[in-house]
């Protein structure tokens, strides 16, 4: 195997700014939780690469992108919830219509 | 231009259409489709690290429960409502300046940085290693982040059936 490090640390670096401009400039809060996934995996990506290729005798990165995986499903599981509770209470979920927390 | 170059080459670029599709399309469920793309690209990149455990996870937590916890979401809400309507041109530009300066700036650091990054070796993790470093209460053993994201999935659990419970 003859990947440089740099390559796939420059791919998860693109994934996490696509996320970026997605959360920029959508309008739609189920829209906006995946461009939240799209970072989180780049993140995730990144503690496995640097794992794997300058300390693959530890396993610092590999349980953290474990844990980091798991957080990112009780995150979604919990916006999820709000986003369906959202929808009950105002009947959208565009986050214009989301005023009362806003002042 | 060795067989791991074209593969790891073929799941970059699956990668990152579907990642750019997957926050410009403008129907919620194909977004949700390409996201998916992205997550199965992201198990092949570990698949291809030798860390077979973690890809799996991978696939089983993010492709099987997230995706399938969004479909849910979309199917509960309607499609109807899930119009994405245009965002204003100044908005979409100050995002997409922020988003390349960042990517710019970042790859900038990535290329002009020493990692020292060659100690690659294709062994992969032992599975008895991961699970002794998981449960262990030695130094490097991670027993109390296990328990503390047991305690963590279990109040996520009744948090959501709390917040999502009809009144």
């Amino acid at each position: 195997m003859n990947i440089p490090a740099e390559y796939m640390l420059i791919l998860s670096a693109m994934l996490f700014f696509i996320g970026v401009f997605g959360f920029f400039t959508r309008r739609n809060l189920v829209s906006l939780l995946i461009s939240t996934e799209l970072m989180l995996n780049a993140v995730d990506i990144n503690f496995a690469v640097f794992n794997a290729y300058c300390q693959p005798q530890h396993l610092e990165g590999y349980i953290f992108s474990l844990f980091g995986i798991g957080v990112a499903a009780a995150e979604t599981a919990v916006a999820i919830a709000i986003i369906i509770n959202v929808y009950r209470n105002i009947h959208s979920i565009h986050i214009k219509k989301l005023k009362n927390l806003k002042h | 231009m060795d067989i791991n170059m074209i593969i790891f080459g073929g799941l970059a670029i699956v990668m990152i259409v579907s990642a750019l599709f997957a926050v410009t399309s403008s129907k919620i469920m194909r977004a949700t489709t390409l996201l998916l793309f992205v997550l199965f690209g992201t198990a092949g990149l570990y698949f291809m690290l030798h860390y077979t455990f973690l890809g799996a996870v991978q696939i089983t937590v993010y492709a099987g429960g997230i995706v399938v916890m969004f479909i849910f979401a979309i199917l509960l809400i309607g499609k109807g409502s899930m119009d994405i309507t245009q965002t204003s041109i100044r908005r979409y530009l100050a995002g997409m300046a922020t988003a390349l300066t960042g990517m710019a700036l970042a790859i900038y650091l990535i290329m002009n940085t020493d990692f020292h990054s060659d100690k690659f070796t294709a062994d992969g993790v032992d599975m008895k290693l991961l699970g002794n470093a998981l449960m262990g209460t030695e130094k490097f053993n991670y027993i109390l982040p296990f328990e503390a994201m047991s305690v963590l999935l279990l109040a996520c659990t009744v948090g959501a059936i709390m917040i999502a419970r009809k009144k």
